[in-house]
């Protein structure tokens, strides 16, 4: 039983295949929330993380992604994918949402449209 | 498997860098235990000077306190001095009775100061200058007492009386040499130096030997007395007069010494279970007194502890500054000179400027400087990677950058800046935030700095300052920024030149095939090097390589240019800067279909759609090609524009038709990707309307036919091109500037702009390759011709994709579907 399937699942929304996203690579959600966007690793990790930079708001989707990490493409800021926190010396967050992957698909799990899914 | 024991005699610099390389490589091999005379964690002992002359405070130099140790697991004997080692039985044995048995013992000692052996020299008041204790000591007598004398006027003694005299006291320099700091500085540059000291209110006696310190009637020292029978007063002595390897130990341990414990290249000393680092060792007849040497010896060193076995310390090329907040002197390299060789000199005494470079055979082999040493590091380096400077002789002394550097025009004196002055001009960073990042944290490299603080991390042209500023903040412990051998980034210890010649030699295809083969210490890489590896995979093995579009920079993957608030910008090309009334109708269509916010005509002679959204970028491309326009490459590391003047087409002056070979020219190198961006322009006469000056190539019709410049610049630093060849016809232009623009791209390294590759290799290569060969030139010319074989538009190859699906997640955003 992984981490996720405590977490009630009245959040959990399907996003899309998880090869709809490359390796190495992030798609972008638009969500009631904001953009979201999710990162495929070399490993087949997957994160979810507003799709703005703790910067200046870059769009971190477009960045390149390495390991647990993507490099933004405004100003070269590395965001820990997994926790969100810029790598020091840089200080900042960008605030991360649970994601799992099942039957080869990607859900991402969104507190504030639960009633939407729920209707 | 049961942890090693590696014990370490020695809590100074060297020997903790040793073990947090060690750490950084194996942390668990090792259970350590660590001695230190001095009763502190290791702290920062280049920065006693500014302590005592109170720019700093002891708490802010701590490197590691004692945290760091318990963090780590390291046990330390703070304040217990070593007096034994049993070899047999490998057990150290401390002043206090502590005992600890070792597997490795590593020995940092470092130096002992050298008392002169005169009369006096134990009485109360009489100093060496080592350490937190004598630092101490130094500022209670400021406090209380007034004549300092301060004996050697190297390094050490004259910071020692700065310091001194900044707090107040009335201090004199006893030299016995001709000039003061002689093993720095020659003649000329020690003679201006002591006037700037001078004139800070400091003394100075030269030539003259010390024979005895005169005992006053409290007991202390009253009065420093000389061979020629002289005295001064003298409430302090503080000798600075040298220092000498500290191999007390080592010695009755019986362990091979000579000046210092001898090393292998190793780090080992005759005892194979031993190891030394850092001022106490001797490798290759030398014991190094500086931190850059030491830190280098460290990583040696740590590496073979960790039984990697690969590295070997070869010996270091050290550089000097002075740190006296005021005052820039810089040197390096054998300054002396000889029979064979040259010096080429500045000297202007009423700026107090001087500037002397030592040159053998082309090659700098020593730097002596004062009053402007901002380009201390940039001869440093010179003289590091023994470049050719032949191509460059003529404005050397001008600088790295004497052509023309924006940005920070003039202000090359580091030291002199004002704390506010702001150095880094793309991030908004001030020398004093600089100067604090590199106290506070403990700052040793340039990539440190730009880390912490950002500068000189984006455009670059304030790395001569910033490490200036380092420089003189450290004293000579920095590491200069791109030297050949330089690792492409933190994943990997393989340089730019290694990486290229593998991917040659092993066929590489894709970055990440040339990461696995080349033993990349990260699964992906990262940002810096991905990049570079899918570039030279692509440039070495055309048609072959497969392309990475995730290890490309998002403009090259979305062939648009991101902006600050996540659009994009579209510039269609324009060949050679023409464009027709109905290409004009066809953009300006598309503005209002997009509702573009911006249009602007750039630099480059296109025009910009600026703000445009990401998912509708192959709309508009459809669009735009459908009016006959493709990609204008605007957003790559790519052929960018070919600027023209109207020629001899409209001209009256002109004498050749410059618009047509800029089309010419433009066609040819169409989808042409290169280390960094290439911009070409072609004028029609020496009037050079298309400012072809300072373009990596530039075309210039004259009479005869055509002048061709490569290696020019107008961006962060502009550097005028420089004369290539001169040809008959367009034919030729083609083929010659084709060729130049291949070998760049066979040679340059990622991000190097034509003028850093040429400046690195040197324009004689380039005239080898290109003007004595003519069979070389022919072969480069075809190898370009043939990689942009059947080159397609980027935007009708993504638009067709994007109606094929595959790429189209590039483009696409998801919904949640709720
Ligand atoms: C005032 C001052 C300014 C300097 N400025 C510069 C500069 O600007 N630039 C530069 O590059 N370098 C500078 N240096 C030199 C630089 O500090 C040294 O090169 C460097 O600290 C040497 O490192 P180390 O580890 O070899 O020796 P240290 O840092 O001296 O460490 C050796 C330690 O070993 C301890 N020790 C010795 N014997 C024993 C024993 N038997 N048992 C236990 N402990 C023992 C000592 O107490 C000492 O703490 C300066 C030095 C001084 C004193
Ligand atoms: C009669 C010949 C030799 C004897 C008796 C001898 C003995 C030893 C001993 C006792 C050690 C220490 C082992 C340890 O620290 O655990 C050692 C280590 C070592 N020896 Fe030798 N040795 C000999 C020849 C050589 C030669 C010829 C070389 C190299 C050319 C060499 C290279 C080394 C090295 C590099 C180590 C260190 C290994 C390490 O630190 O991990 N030895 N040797
Ligand atoms: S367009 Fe160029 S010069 Fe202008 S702000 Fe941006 S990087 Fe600087
Ligand atoms: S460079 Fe010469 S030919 Fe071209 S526009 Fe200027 S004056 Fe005319
Ligand atoms: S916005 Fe991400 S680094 Fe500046």
């Amino acid at each position: 039983m992984s981490a996720h399937d405590l977490i009630d699942t009245t959040g959990w929304h399907p996003i899309c295949a998880l090869d709809a996203i490359p390796v190495l690579g992030a798609r972008v959600v638009r969500t009631p929330d904001g953009d979201v966007a999710i990162f495929r690793n070399e490993a087949d990790q997957i994160f979810a993380l507003r799709d703005a930079c703790p910067h200046k708001q870059g769009p971190l989707s477009q960045g390149i992604v390495h390991g647990q990490t993507v490099t933004c493409p405004l100003h070269a800021w590395k965001i820990d994918l997994a926790c969100g926190e810029a790598i020091a010396p840089d200080q900042g967050c960008t605030p991360t949402y649970p994601v799992r992957v099942q039957d080869g698909h990607v859900h991402l799990h969104l507190v504030s449209l639960s009633p939407v899914a729920g209707s | 498997m049961q942890k090693q024991k590696l014990v370490m005699i020695g809590n100074g610099m060297a020997g903790v860098r040793t073990l947090e390389e060690l750490l950084k490589l194996d942390p668990e091999r090792y259970d350590i235990t660590v001695f230190g005379a001095e009763p502190h964690g290791n702290y920062n002992r280049i920065l006693l000077s500014p302590v005592l002359s109170g720019e700093m405070r002891l708490p802010e130099i701590m490197l590691n306190d004692l945290d760091w140790y318990r963090d780590n697991g390291i046990t330390l004997h703070a304040g217990r001095k070593v007096v034994a080692v049993d070899r047999r039985r490998r057990v150290v044995r401390a002043d206090d009775g502590t005992e600890a048995t070792y597997d490795r013992l590593l020995l940092a000692t470092g130096s002992n100061p050298f008392i002169l052996p005169v009369p006096g020299k134990d009485l109360p008041g009489v100093l060496a200058y080592r350490d937190i204790a004598d630092t101490e000591s130094m500022i209670e007598a400021a406090r209380v007492h007034r004549h300092a004398v301060v004996i050697g006027a190297g390094l050490l003694g004259l910071e020692a009386a700065n310091g001194l005299a900044l707090r107040g006291m009335d201090v004199t320099v006893v030299h016995v040499g001709e000039w003061i700091m002689e093993r720095q500085l020659d003649r000329v540059a020690g003679g201006m130096l002591q006037l700037a000291l001078e004139a800070k209110g400091m003394k100075f006696l030269l030539q003259h030997h010390t024979s005895e310190l005169v005992q006053g009637e409290s007991g202390r020292v009253a009065a420093v007395r000389f061979k020629d029978g002289i005295s001064i007063p003298a409430d302090l002595v503080v000798m600075a007069a040298g220092i000498r390897p500290n191999t007390d130990l080592a010695r009755q341990i019986g362990l091979q010494c000579n000046r210092g414990v001898l090393v292998s290249d190793t780090l080992q000393t005759f005892d194979p279970a031993i190891y030394a680092v850092g001022e106490c060792a001797e490798h290759r007849g030398v014991a190094y007194g500086l931190v850059a040497p030491l830190f280098e010896q460290a990583k040696v060193c740590a590496n073979h502890l960790a039984h990697f076995g690969i590295g070997r310390y070869t010996g270091s090329v050290t550089s000097t500054k002075l740190k006296v907040t005021g005052i820039d002197v810089f040197s390096a390299g054998n300054f002396e000179g000889g029979d064979d060789t040259e010096d080429i000199v500045l000297h202007d005494p009423g700026l107090g400027v001087y500037k002397r470079v030592v040159v053998r055979d082309n090659r700098v082999v020593g730097a002596v400087m004062i009053g402007d040493t901002a380009d201390g590091s940039w001869y440093f380096k010179l003289l590091k990677d023994q470049q050719d400077i032949h191509p460059i002789r003529d404005h050397l002394l001008f600088g790295q950058n004497g052509l023309g550097d924006v940005g920070h025009k003039g202000e090359t004196l580091a030291a002199n800046l004002p704390d506010e002055a702001e150095v880094c001009g793309c991030n908004g960073v001030c020398k004093g935030a600089i100067v604090k990042a590199i106290k506070g944290n403990g700052l040793f490299t340039l990539d440190d700095v730009r880390k912490h603080t950002k500068a000189s991390s984006s455009c670059g042209s304030c790395t001569g300052l910033v490490e200036q500023i380092l420089a003189s903040t450290l004293g000579g412990a920095y590491q200069t920024a791109q030297s050949k051998d330089k690792p492409v980034c933190g994943c990997t210890d393989h340089s730019h030149g290694d990486v290229r010649a593998a991917i040659k030699a092993q066929h590489l295809l894709s970055a990440l095939q040339a990461m696995k083969a080349l033993q990349w210490k990260t699964p992906s890489g990262c940002a810096t090097c991905r990049p570079a590896l899918n570039y030279y995979c692509l440039s070495t093995w055309p048609h072959e390589a497969t392309d990475d579009p995730q290890s490309r920079f998002i403009n090259e993957r979305a062939h648009a240019n991101i902006q600050k608030d996540g659009t994009y910008s579209v510039v269609p090309r324009m060949w050679g800067g023409l464009t027709t009334p109905g290409e004009l109708r066809a953009i300006a269509d598309a503005a209002e279909k997009y509702a573009v916010p911006t249009i602007k005509v750039t630099g480059g002679q296109r025009i910009d759609l600026l703000g445009i959204r990401k998912d509708d970028l192959p709309k508009i491309w459809a669009d735009l090609n459908a009016a006959g326009m493709v990609s204008g490459h605007a957003y790559g590391k790519s052929i960018r524009t070919v600027k023209t003047c109207v020629g001899a087409e409209h001209c009256r002056f002109g004498t050749q038709r410059s618009m047509d070979l800029g089309v010419k020219l433009e066609k040819m190198l169409f989808d042409m990707y290169s280390p960094h961006k290439v911009k070409l322009a072609v004028s029609g006469c020496p009037r050079n309307c298309a400012e072809a000056g300072i373009k990596d190539v530039g075309v210039i019709g004259v009479d005869s036919g055509y002048e061709i410049y490569v290696a020019g610049n107008g961006g962060i630093k502009t550097e005028v091109a420089q004369f290539l060849v001169k040809v008959k016809s367009d034919e030729e232009v083609m083929e010659y500037s084709g060729a130049f623009l291949q070998l760049y791209r066979e040679e340059g390294w990622y991000l190097e702009r034509t003028c850093h590759y040429v400046e690195r290799v040197g324009l004689d290569h380039v005239k080898a390759e290109i003007l004595e060969h003519a069979e070389r030139r022919r072969e480069l010319f075809e190898r370009l011709l043939a990689s942009l074989r059947g080159a397609k538009d980027p935007w009708a190859e993504r638009v067709e994709a994007e109606r094929a699906t595959a790429l189209a997640r590039e483009f696409e955003t998801l919904e949640v579907s709720a």
